[in-house]
């Protein structure tokens, strides 16, 4: 054996740069980046040109400027008077309120539909699959125009309550009002308030948190972390004796107590709403157009996680379910305790992007008028001010804010459910 | 100037070269047709028929346009914009100007940078209620539930009506006209604002249009006029006189009926100078001579416009109102064309 | 003792079951009451479909076909008796209108255009639908259309899309010629940029040129001329057409190695995913031109198209993405022990297969984005439900409501429902291998 010659002395050469796998890569890379570079300096290049050809520079001080127009549903107090941010970040609560409310009823709703389309029942799957398609297959825009319409023709109007012998009455006992300008239900309130604590002092983005309601939710947690514990405690025991001790009642007293004591104290009662004048007044009033956006939002995305859950279900190998049926669990249980949570696994994944779908499309909104984030900021602000770069690119970045904030929360919990892969 | 960008076949249809840089005067001619802004639908004002073809207020103007520029009142491409959209169209030169009932505002015209070219209507903010809600005063709508047009002025005007007044409201956005009259008329609101032409306009469409009444107050100004990008005066004055001609005829008795014979020739100097067979008027816009003839032609002079668009003989049955002659108590007063 | 037997030795003749077992009676029992909760959740159901089609056939049940304005509708109906706001349907306007629905302001002599560049699009597309019905030969048609079907629709000179698919024949040419000399990688870039010099730059005044020699072609439709569910149709085809090859760049960037271009890769997917098409809309409508150098000017449809082909190609990443992860590693294995390079294996062995498994997601996100463009109207564009607010604001029809919107929803549901059932037979056809 002869000793190993050097290797033999290696110099860079320039078309190494291509042929050589090991630089070829790094070319590659290095004239995407130019490219995307050039592309980015062209189009920054072009708008500066164009903008300084129609006499306009960005700028977000239209953002301090007062806004001037009124905005119905909202959650936070809000004036003709203030600015446009305060405007925007209205309607971007208005956003996420459509978006919550419509991911929760559109996952029962879902499940719901899902798990009847499988049901033995002929008519009650036909049924469903009836609904499934012709929600799929109609486009959302569609259904949302279609809701409000049936909400503005079908129900009454406030003016039927009125008189003697009213055309329309109000529901479960003078508490609930349907109209068609929207449902009025009693709204509590605390003749022993706390009061409110005022965030972010008098700027736009200046947020109001009762503090009975923060008071509420804190007993209400710290019920449910005790009753939690005396499950865990009763767990515990069953596998150290095989007894179980009988908690039901002290956790039941448990939630109970304390939050009753503590509406006791803020001297909880309902206020209802009332007719005066044109409109019904006290209570809490959910505009036709959240109703509206709501309900197609959920019945639309519902179609499509019935699907998902039926799949999903399906997904599932009929040993299991034979399985249980072995074990003498009843098809209730069976679904419960072994079906569901292994379908969860398939479900999930699909069922984010559907939450994100919903999200994405509360963005129309503007076809009902509910004054969402595009109904506000893409919407009055950009035709009032006529800053559509600005006000556009604003309106974007905060969506995608929101999508991959729901994203990153959703996969976390994917994560979790996730099967642990052997 | 050409300038081809790629895009497959599709550069052959699609792409407009050059339309803001150029003179949009030279550009509409060098194209052939107008591209021009108009609403996607309101009653009288603008509305595609069953065939595609445009009719209205607003149309009529952009077709007197293309009429004195092209001497076709055919050549229109007519682009239906909304709110939000309108103002960019006209900006990025995708239309050449824009006639959808758009008030003259200072900051549109300041700070957005277009020019109005004049006002083919004097509108005003007005309310209307059913009658059987007994109210006889915007002032006793405290409470009451506001419909109204979103992405116009009238949103502003409602709020610092209602906030000078000192009363409540409730207001309910809507995008187009249509759904706010089904709104109105299924009592989900209580009153529907917007200009006065448009709720005469709407009311006139009602079944039952006595049920209905239109308030005594009249909120704002909103003068309505066709409007052109800000600094390219040439196409501005185009556009001005057209609209200028069109009312100066009606003052002045040509119509579209009588302009054959007045054209050839009449003892009224300011007729002959205005249809081009006196003097070089059209030449000094770079227009041809018989120019405002044909705009004329295309549709009649304004009173002929007005009255078989919106007029009391249509369903729309606005009156003149402001919108008269000066010379019978209106407001419309065309500059002398000398 | 024997002949003792405790058991029959002979069957029985068959008895027929009960007849509460059996028939329409039997099938009742159970499917439809098979307990209490089933029970009452098939009567639940029969009284809703019940209170459903008792409001909806009355008023659909309308003669008012030949009525010329709402006014007519409600003549007729007042002289049948039938008053009130929902005594019937005014189904005069689908009848004055629907023809306008469907082919927007499309100038009525050149109908057929858009109605054989339809039919063709199923010519195209059989190849890859029904590859087992259909001569193989017929691809060669698939890869033509992209470049018929505009000019079908907007008409004009016949040398533009010629020339334009002379400028893919231009870039193999030049990839040849150079891949004899030099590199793969130098060859392709070379080829791309002859490919954009000939688009950009000579394409245009040759095909002037063509045209004044050779003059064939047809009027040219602008584009604002579409409307309707054609315009839809327009925007949805065209946009998936263009996103599918856009869709497989990011795909394999996004499988990359090369840190940078996958970056870039997912940036992009992840932005466009995450924002509404409401806002891309927006851009387009209100931004695109600025972003352009000054004095360019897409017409809107255009820049529309633009958008949704950026929005659909996001969709169709992920698609594809799909695709290439469901492919057994095996099949990449087996591609490197061939010894074929990377774009090899990705023409030959990676993406027809992958292509092939992503059909109905393909048509999936047709789908989605063929009911998206239902959103141009919220930016003025006259699709059907923007048409829908001129037809109202006519005189004639202003009034009108759930006619239109009916007409509208059973078009995309006919639509829809059709190209879903078909994704879902071909997902069962193409579900052989791999599983």
């Amino acid at each position: 054996m002869t000793t190993l010659s050097d290797p033999p002395q290696e110099s860079f050469r320039l078309s190494q740069l291509i042929y050589d796998t090991r630089y070829r890569s790094m070319t590659i890379q290095i004239i995407a980046l130019i490219g995307f570079l050039l592309l980015l300096g062209w189009l920054f290049g072009n708008t500066a040109q164009n903008l300084a050809d129609l006499g306009k520079e960005p700028s977000f001080r239209f953002l301090s400027e007062p806004a001037g127009y009124d905005i119905n549903q909202r959650l936070l107090e809000y004036n003709s008077q203030d600015t446009h941010l305060r405007a925007a970040f209205v309607g971007l609560l208005n956003t996420l309120v459509v978006a919550l409310l419509g991911c929760i009823t559109a996952t029962i709703l879902g499940v719901a539909i899902g798990v009847l389309r499988l049901s033995s029942n002929w008519v009650v799957s036909k049924l469903m699959m009836i609904y499934v398609e012709t929600f799929r297959n109609v486009p959302v825009l569609l259904w949302i125009v279609f809701v409000m319409a049936i909400m503005i023709e079908t129900m009454p109007a406030p003016r039927a309550f009125k008189g003697e012998n009213p055309a329309s009455e109000m529901m479960l006992n003078d508490s609930v009002a349907v109209t068609n300008r929207g449902v009025y239900v009693p709204e509590p309130l605390f003749t022993n308030t706390l009061g409110d604590v005022h965030l972010f002092g008098a700027a736009s983005m200046r947020f109001d948190v009762s503090l009975d309601l923060l008071a509420l939710m804190l007993v209400l947690g710290a019920s449910l972390w005790g009753a939690s514990w005396f499950r865990k405690r009763a767990d515990k025991i069953q596998e150290l004796t095989g007894d179980r001790p009988k908690t039901w009642h002290v956790r039941l007293g448990l939630i109970v107590v304390p939050t009753a004591v503590l509406l006791y104290v803020l001297g909880f009662h309902l206020g209802y709403p009332e007719l005066k004048g044109f409109n019904f007044k006290g209570g809490t009033h959910f505009r036709n157009s959240l109703i509206a956006l709501w309900l197609a939002l959920s019945l639309y995305t519902a179609a499509f996680i019935a699907e998902i859950v039926r799949a999903g279900i399906m997904a599932i190998d009929h040993g299991q379910s034979e399985a249980a049926a072995a074990l003498g669990l009843r098809p209730n249980r069976t679904m419960k305790l072994v079906i569901l949570p292994q379908a969860l696994r398939v479900i999930v994944p699909p069922m984010i992007s559907n939450y994100l779908n919903l999200t994405k499309n509360s963005s129309l909104a503007i076809a009902v008028g509910y004054m969402d984030l595009t109904g506000t900021l893409m919407g009055i602000t950009l035709n009032q001010t006529g800053r559509e770069l600005e006000t556009v690119l604003l309106t974007m970045l905060i969506y995608l804010a929101i999508s991959l904030s729901i994203s990153a929360v959703m996969n976390m919990y994917n994560n979790r459910v996730k099967m642990v892969e052997r | 100037m050409k300038k081809t960008v790629l895009l497959g076949a599709l550069t052959v249809a699609g792409l407009a070269a050059g339309a803001a840089a150029a003179g949009t005067l030279d550009d509409v001619k060098a194209r052939g047709t107008l591209n021009c802004g108009v609403t996607t639908g309101l009653v009288g004002f603008a509305a595609p028929d069953a065939n595609g073809e445009w009719a209205g207020f607003d149309v009529s103007i952009c077709r007197a346009v293309a009429a004195a520029v092209l001497g076709d009142s055919k050549a229109v491409e007519f682009v239906p914009t909304t709110g939000k959209t309108r103002f960019t169209a006209l900006a990025s030169g995708e239309i050449d100007m824009l006639a959808r009932n758009t008030t003259w505002t200072f900051s549109r015209d300041v700070d957005l940078k277009f020019e109005f070219t004049g006002v083919n209507y004097y509108d005003g903010q007005g309310f209307m209620v059913p009658k059987d809600l007994g109210v006889s005063s915007a002032k006793e709508l405290d409470g009451a539930t506001v419909c109204i047009q979103t992405g116009t002025t009238t949103e502003l005007n409602l709020a610092d009506f209602f906030r000078a007044n000192n009363i409540s409201y409730e207001p309910v956005p809507i995008e187009t006209n249509a759904e706010a009259q089904q709104q109105y008329l299924a009592g989900a609101c209580d009153v529907y604002t917007t200009d006065a032409s448009g709720l005469a306009a709407t009311r006139a469409t009602f079944d039952d249009p006595a049920g209905h009444v239109l308030l005594p107050e009249i909120i704002s100004k909103e003068p309505l006029g066709p409007l052109v990008r800000h600094g390219d005066h040439e196409w501005g004055d185009v556009v001005r006189w057209t609209l200028n001609a069109l009312v100066s005829a009606e003052e002045l008795g040509v119509t579209s009926a009588n302009i054959a014979e007045v054209s050839a020739g009449s003892n009224n100097p300011e007729i002959n100078r205005l249809l081009g067979s006196e003097g070089t008027l059209g030449e000094m816009m770079g227009l041809d001579a018989d120019w405002a003839k044909s705009a004329i032609m295309a549709g009649g002079n304004y009173g002929e416009i007005f009255s078989s668009n919106i007029g009391e003989e249509t369903p729309v049955g606005l009156a003149r109102g402001l919108n008269a002659q000066w010379t019978n108590g209106g407001l419309l007063y065309s500059p002398p064309f000398r | 003792m024997s002949d003792i037997s405790f058991v029959r030795t002979e069957m029985l003749p068959e008895q027929d079951p009960p007849a509460s077992e059996v028939g329409a009676l039997g099938w009742a029992k159970h499917n439809l009451f098979s307990g209490a909760m089933n029970s009452a959740l098939t009567v639940f159901s029969i009284l809703a479909i019940y209170y459903v089609l008792a409001a909806l056939l009355p008023w659909a049940w309308s003669p008012t076909w030949n009525a010329t304005s709402l006014a007519g509708c409600r003549e007729i109906l007042h002289d049948l008796g039938r008053e009130g706001h929902f005594s019937g349907a005014c189904w005069g306007v689908i009848n004055d209108r629907w023809v306008q629905l469907f082919m927007g302001f499309y100038p009525p002599e050149h109908y057929w255009r858009p109605i054989a560049a339809f039919i063709l699009l199923g010519v195209a597309l059989s190849p890859v639908l029904f590859s087992d019905q259909v001569p193989a030969k017929l691809i060669w048609f698939t890869g033509l259309y992209p470049f018929l079907m505009p000019w079908l629709l907007w008409g004009g000179s016949i040398w533009v899309p010629l020339m334009v698919l002379a400028g893919f024949v231009i870039a193999y040419a030049a990839y040849r010629f150079i891949l004899d000399k030099m590199s793969e990688l130098i060859a392709l870039i070379a080829a791309v940029i002859v490919a954009v010099v000939w688009w950009l730059f000579l394409m245009g005044p040759i095909a002037e040129f063509v045209f004044n020699i050779i003059p064939i072609g047809m009027e040219a439709v602008g584009s604002r001329k579409f409307g309707g569910m054609m315009l839809s149709l327009t925007i949805g085809v065209v946009a998936i057409g263009f996103s599918l090859p856009i869709g497989v760049v990011l795909a394999l960037g996004r499988q990359s190695d090369l840190l940078i271009v996958k970056a870039l890769c997912v940036g992009f997917i992840e932005f466009i995913r995450g924002v509404p098409l409401i806002t891309l809309l927006f851009v387009a409508s209100t931004l695109l031109n600025i972003f352009m150098p000054p004095g360019t000017n897409f017409d809107i449809i255009m820049r529309v198209i633009i958008m949704a082909t950026l929005f659909a190609s996001a969709y169709m990443a992920e698609v594809i993405r799909g695709g290439l992860a469901a492919l057994p590693t095996g099949q990449y294995e087996g591609a490197d022990s061939l010894g074929l390079n990377y774009w090899q294996a990705q023409r030959l062995i990676i993406m027809p297969q992958a292509l092939k498994i992503s059909i109905p997601g393909i048509v999936s996100t047709f789908i989605g984005l063929f009911k998206d463009t239902t959103l141009v109207s919220v930016i003025g564009l006259l699709d059907p439900l923007g048409l829908s607010n001129g037809i109202r604001a006519n005189a004639e029809w202003n009034g009108v409501v759930w006619e239109i919107y009916g007409f509208i929803a059973l078009m995309f549901f006919v639509f829809c429902f059709s190209m879903s059932r078909y994704s879902m037979y071909l997902e069962r056809k193409l579900q052989t291998g791999h599983r």
